[in-house]
């Protein structure tokens, strides 16, 4: 099987400070990676070099095989909510609509069959009845869901999420969860920045160890080792019980 | 209410009273459906930049005898571009970049402007405007450039409104970004150039953003933005020609005061409604909270 993403090299810096150097690492599909590390790792920024969002100092990107600008319609980003204007004039319905763009001419309009997979996606998040609602109006679960509803609708291959369960109910988190896991039994490969070290290891299969450098990658029984974790989290991990449960312990 | 009367009569008698009625309402769309892009993408002082930076164009065209269409456009696209440069280039931040580049621009107008002083090319007019000198050709440019901006926006609506509320995922998908900014920057130097017999260079801003604000407090949808933004623009255009035309005010100003009073009038309303809805939706809670225990 051929990886669906490779990184060779790949170093980024921003303002002539390095935020990771020297990242090498091939992704096969059919997998939900989490992106791991304690704040400012590089971890938003690995997914956004990836996905030709940022500007690369070294190394060579292949998504599918291919220049990342071939394939990004089989490309769904899934934001941090926190850096979307909440008060924007747009329901959720617009907001889910989005995610058909890529699939349209440029002077093209969203056609029955577009709405009726807005339809389908909104329901599958629990969302449908909020449809007409501003999104401000939704709580940061729902905001959430809304999200992931878009990325559904665009149909893609790839999906990458920088930190979905950041300060959202459990029950979004749990069916945002159930989600992901039936894209990727449907052989799709999702990537996800994610900080709670506790679930990191039952909501993934390979574990993207990252602060300031890859420190390790791998299956996530593999890479979910205390001297790693310690290496990454400057040794402030503490494992709180005998199956493998990690914290982080600030301070 | 005899001066409304009045003002119909002159409207009827006088073809100058006309064109500026029409050149007013015009811009009013225009300028208001524009404005809710620039509102939205948080550019307000990049409307008031590039408004300002169209001066030099518009006085070379003058000195040289070239439309002002062109040296306005040209101008105002040549400070967009430096700001992004700058920005992008240097620390100096966006705001800083934009305050350093459109006070160039603008003082560089003016000193051209002064130059020739008294070959009829008024630099009160140009700034404040003079929407009675509006004539018929300036008429139909105002008119082709509000056709070309409508449709554009019509057109180009979903680039418009993805890259407008959530950047990264425009570049993510493939949209030319750093193209579609460039374009609203042009479409605004054109604008501005629309605008400029009417409420002149340094009134736009507020035809841009006002209006589009007003609406913006009003619905939570964008196409009921647009069309709100000009529905104020035309009613800002109007009344303020009028009062212009009975109590000899200047007439930008006159518009602009009409558009600020509307605005406040819907912050007012918006308020109130906000704290009505939040009553409502905590009784509604309350309620639930009742049917739960």
């Amino acid at each position: 099987m051929d990886p669906v993403v490779k990184v060779s090299d790949l170093s980024v810096s921003y303002n002539g400070k390095n935020v990771f150097e020297d990242i090498s690492l091939s992704v096969y599909p059919r997998q939900l990676v989490g992106i791991i590390g304690p704040n400012g790792a590089g971890k938003s920024t690995l997914i956004k070099a990836i996905m030709g969002l940022t500007y690369v100092n070294e190394g060579q990107i292949e998504v599918m095989k291919k220049p990342v600008e071939k394939v990004r319609k089989h490309i769904s980003y899934v934001p941090q909510r926190n850096t979307i204007d909440l008060d924007f004039p747009v329901l959720v319905e617009d907001v889910v609509s989005m995610g058909r763009y890529p699939h349209l001419s440029w002077w093209g309009f969203l056609t029955a069959k577009d709405r009726q997979i807005v339809k389908k996606s909104l329901k599958q998040v629990g969302m449908y009845e909020y449809r007409r609602r501003q999104i401000g109006q939704l709580s940061g679960g729902q905001q959430q869901r809304v999200f992931l509803a878009r990325a559904l609708v665009q149909e893609a291959e790839l999906f990458f999420l920088d930190e979905p369960f950041a300060g959202i109910d459990i029950a979004s988190e749990n069916m945002i969860m159930d989600i992901l896991r039936n894209l990727r039994d449907q052989g799709k490969t999702l990537f996800v920045v994610h900080h709670d070290l506790s679930k990191a290891g039952s909501y993934f299969d390979s574990l993207i160890l990252l602060n300031n450098k890859l420190i390790a990658y791998g299956k996530k029984e593999d890479v979910f080792q205390v001297n790693c974790l310690k290496e990454a989290y400057d040794g402030q991990v503490t494992n709180i019980s005998e199956k493998n449960i990690f914290v982080v312990v600030n301070g | 209410m005899g001066s409304i009367g009045y003002f119909i009569d002159s409207l009827y008698a006088y073809q100058y009273l006309q064109n500026a009625m029409i050149a007013a309402v015009l811009v009013g769309i225009v300028c208001g459906v524009i404005g809710c892009f620039i509102i939205l993408r948080g550019m307000a002082l990049m409307g008031d930049a590039i408004s300002h930076a169209v001066l030099p164009g518009v006085a070379v065209a003058y000195m040289l005898g070239f439309s002002f269409f062109i040296g306005a456009v040209f101008t105002g696209v040549l400070t967009a571009l430096g700001i992004g440069y700058i920005s992008q280039n240097s620390r100096i931040k966006d705001d800083s970049a934009i305050g350093i580049m459109f006070t160039a621009a603008f003082a560089l107008g003016v000193i051209l402007i002064t130059l020739r002083r008294g070959t009829g090319v008024d630099l009160w007019h140009i700034l404040f405007g003079n929407v009675l000198a509006v004539s018929q050709a300036d008429l139909w440019m105002t008119f082709w450039i509000g056709i070309l901006v409508l449709i554009s926006v019509f057109l180009f609506y979903k680039q418009l409104l993805l890259s407008t509320f959530d950047p990264v995922m425009a570049v993510a998908v493939g949209l030319p970004t750093r193209l579609i900014h460039y374009s609203l920057m042009l479409l605004l130097s054109l604008v501005t150039v629309a605008s400029l017999k009417t409420v002149g260079i340094v009134l736009v801003v507020a035809m841009l953003v006002t209006p589009g604000s007003t609406a913006y407090l009003l619905t939570n949808r964008l196409p009921v933005m647009l069309f709100l933004a000009a529905v104020f623009g035309v009613f800002s255009s109007i009344t303020g020609v009028y009062f212009s035309y009975i109590y000899d005010f200047a007439t930008g100003a006159s518009i602009v005061v009409v558009a600020s009073i509307l605005f406040a009038l819907s912050f007012i309303y918006s308020h109130k409604q906000s704290f009505l809805t939040r009553f409502f939706r905590t009784g509604k809670v309350q309620e639930k909270a009742k049917l739960i225990n």
